[in-house]
């Protein structure tokens, strides 16, 4: 049994199994492609246009492989108050990683703040932000 | 052996507190790991025999071990920060390490549950109603009645859905619930599955906040035994914001797309897999406990008007004082923004104050004096949300806020209703038209000279403003949940008070600020 199906079967019987499964799919593999669709729509008895629904739905979903380290800044409104937006403008820029937007990551008091690998950073100013870039390389 | 206690909350990890934390151990101490306070500028708090210390940094560790830390804050519950608040949901926090059940048992807790087993259903029922408990997540439904609703419909399953999709920014209550006392939702929402006749549960928790779904699952299973026959399932959310509504969370946990359900139905009658169905914020669930322990009077007591209890502000965005604030009802605004928050971060004058997340009024310092309840917030023209508060300085552009509202609102609008989809997307457009004063010309086609009724002059700033202000109207009252129909209130409320940031003139300014359509 290959990987994919291992995921699939692990949550099949639960109650509304299809958000775990996409969740440990893109967690194993990068992004969610068409091949484990397929094989998804035909474990939960769904049509393929159903699961690239809800794939396409969301956010955290990917259907296209990008391997580029992901740095996740809060943009939200209380980041921007503390300036987030001028931190931003203020990094040159960078095609090694890939900066997604998070609205909000819920440090409102101490941001500027971002997630890197499920690991959270707090009070960024320009230093600080610039060598997480960096670090991330 | 010294004990030093930290808190290992997100906040105050993601400011360095386990670096200090290994510095104390290095040093030789008993590192217990503890809930947050809520004093964020003091993060990471070291507490040493009832002693604090922020903000501390590993290099601090020889300074307060000495006796000698220029850091030292006093006792941390005599702090002005802590003892003006009316700790009801917060009671434990900094107190207890947040996984120990005898920690839990040790501080009040389960003393809800088992009193909800003596009384029986009914009475819980009672309690709950009698308390005054509204929905904490914005709505401010009283939780009896909903719960009621729930109890009195027939069906073999029933679910607790516990709303930990805390998206708004400036909101992070429920994550403190959530990583600092687990085990008190998880107790409400047992009290919940009790007086409706439940058995299953879920917690739906957006993907931003990994740390509060490894520490609910844990305490899920740590706790299990304790809570049975009621079963807790965690779930987690997919970064979309619309979800925290609470029919698309219903959808988000059956594995569809996160649209939003058109009611009737209710939840309380069709909710989770067309099955009866409690859904409550973390905020309301966790308020239960502490109501079935010490009665419903106990908890009615505190509050003003109709809002009864406390509510935990959270002060956030360019503030200096920020953190979580939980006080009765009634508190004024600008008593929490100056007093308590102790105004700007930036030391710069306080321009406008977002209160209720993303989708709540901006105010000005005129309106310090509103009194923090539903009721008069509703009133004023704005809202209370999940009670988060944004601090903004005077370097604000309150017209690239409104934009921004608008934006928003089109990144996450789950697309069900056109309002909320399109509305969404020309409001973007028609805030940058009157910032930018560029009036919509006539299109190719409508100078045309057989389209004899098309206008063959360009729209004035006048009309745009109009328009604006009629399209925040439509949205406001078509739009199917609070995400297209509460987008108005930072766009028209930026527009109002501060019609110089959109570059109107004198009569353009009288325009915005008419009267708008009761938004």
């Amino acid at each position: 049994m290959n990987r994919l199906d291992e995921i699939i079967a692990m949550h099949l019987a639960d109650e509304g199994a299809l958000l775990p499964i996409l969740h440990d799919v893109q967690a194993e593999f990068g992004y969610i492609s068409e091949e484990a669709i397929v094989a998804i729509a035909l474990a939960m008895n769904l049509s393929r246009a159903e699961v690239y629904g809800v794939v396409s739905f969301y956010h955290d979903f990917r259907s296209t492989p990008d391997a580029r380290p992901v740095i996740q800044l809060c943009r939200a409104e209380a980041c921007q108050a503390r300036g987030v937006e001028a931190l931003l403008a203020s990094l040159p820029v960078q095609n090694h990683v890939r900066l997604e937007a998070v609205y909000c990551l819920g440090l409102c008091s101490v941001g500027p703040n971002a997630m890197v690998n499920g690991t959270l950073h707090a009070r960024l100013d320009g230093d600080k932000f610039h060598a997480l870039v960096e670090a991330s390389l | 052996m010294t004990v030093v206690r930290i808190s290992d909350d997100a906040l105050a990890v993601a400011c360095g507190a386990d670096a200090v934390a290994a510095a104390f151990a290095q040093a030789g101490c008993t590192v217990e790991r503890v809930s947050s306070w809520g004093m964020h500028w003091l993060e990471p708090l070291v507490e040493i025999d009832g002693y604090g210390f922020g903000p501390l940094a590993p290099d601090d560790v020889p300074d307060v071990l000495a006796g000698s830390s220029a850091k030292a804050i006093g006792v941390i519950a005599d702090h002005p920060f802590i003892a003006g608040q009316q700790r009801i949901t917060f009671t434990r926090a900094g107190r207890t390490r947040p996984l120990s059940l005898e920690d839990y048992a040790a501080n009040g807790g389960w003393l809800g549950l088992e009193r909800a087993r003596k009384i029986g259903a009914l009475t819980t029922l009672a309690e709950v109603t009698a308390s005054g408990l509204r929905g904490r997540g914005g709505a401010g439904f009283p939780a009896g009645i909903k719960w009621q609703t729930v109890a009195n419909a027939p069906a073999v399953q029933k679910y607790i859905v516990c709303n930990a999709d805390e998206g708004d920014s400036a909101t992070f209550a429920d994550r403190m619930v959530m990583e600092g006392d687990p085990f008190m939702l998880i107790e409400g929402m047992a009290i919940a599955a009790l007086a409706v006749g439940s058995t299953r549960g879920y917690v739906y928790i957006r993907s931003e906040y990994p740390h509060a779904i490894s520490r609910m699952k844990a305490a899920v299973t740590a706790c299990a035994h304790v809570v049975a026959p009621f079963a807790v399932h965690v779930r987690t959310g997919a970064g979309a914001y619309v979800c925290g509504e609470e029919t698309a969370l219903l959808n988000s946990i059956e594995g569809k797309r996160g649209e939003v359900r058109a009611k009737p139905p209710l939840p309380a009658l069709e909710g989770l897999f067309g099955k009866p169905t409690v859904v409550n914020n973390v905020l309301t669930l966790a308020a239960v406990p502490w109501i079935l322990a010490h009665g419903a009077k106990a908890y009615a007591d505190v509050g003003y008007g109709r809002s009864r209890g406390t509510m935990p502000i959270q002060l956030a965005g360019n503030v200096k004082y920020g953190g979580l604030y939980e006080i009765g009802f009634g508190v004024t605004l600008g008593d929490l923004v100056n007093r308590i928050g102790g105004g700007t971060a930036s030391g710069r004058p306080i321009k406008a104050v977002q209160v209720g997340g993303p989708l709540g009024a901006y105010h000005p310092s005129s309106d310090f004096d509103l009194p923090f309840d539903y009721e008069s917030f509703a009133d004023a023209g704005g809202l209370i949300g999940h009670a988060g508060i944004t601090i903004f300085d005077d370097c604000t552009d309150m017209s690239a806020q409104a934009r921004f509202a608008m934006q928003f609102c089109a990144a996450e609008s789950c697309g069900k209703c056109t309002p909320c989809r399109i509305g969404s997307t020309r409001g973007v457009e028609l805030v940058d038209r009157i910032r930018h004063r560029i009036p919509r010309a006539p299109d190719g086609v409508e100078v045309l000279p057989q389209m004899h009724n098309a206008r063959k002059q360009p729209r004035t700033v006048h009309e745009d403003i109009t328009l604006l202000k009629d399209l925040c109207e439509t949205m406001k009252l078509g739009s199917l949940c609070a995400l297209g129909g509460f987008t108005p209130y930072p766009v028209l409320s930026a527009l109002r008070h501060w019609p110089e940031d959109f570059g109107l003139d004198g009569t353009e300014s009288n325009a915005a600020q008419e009267v708008d359509h009761g938004v």
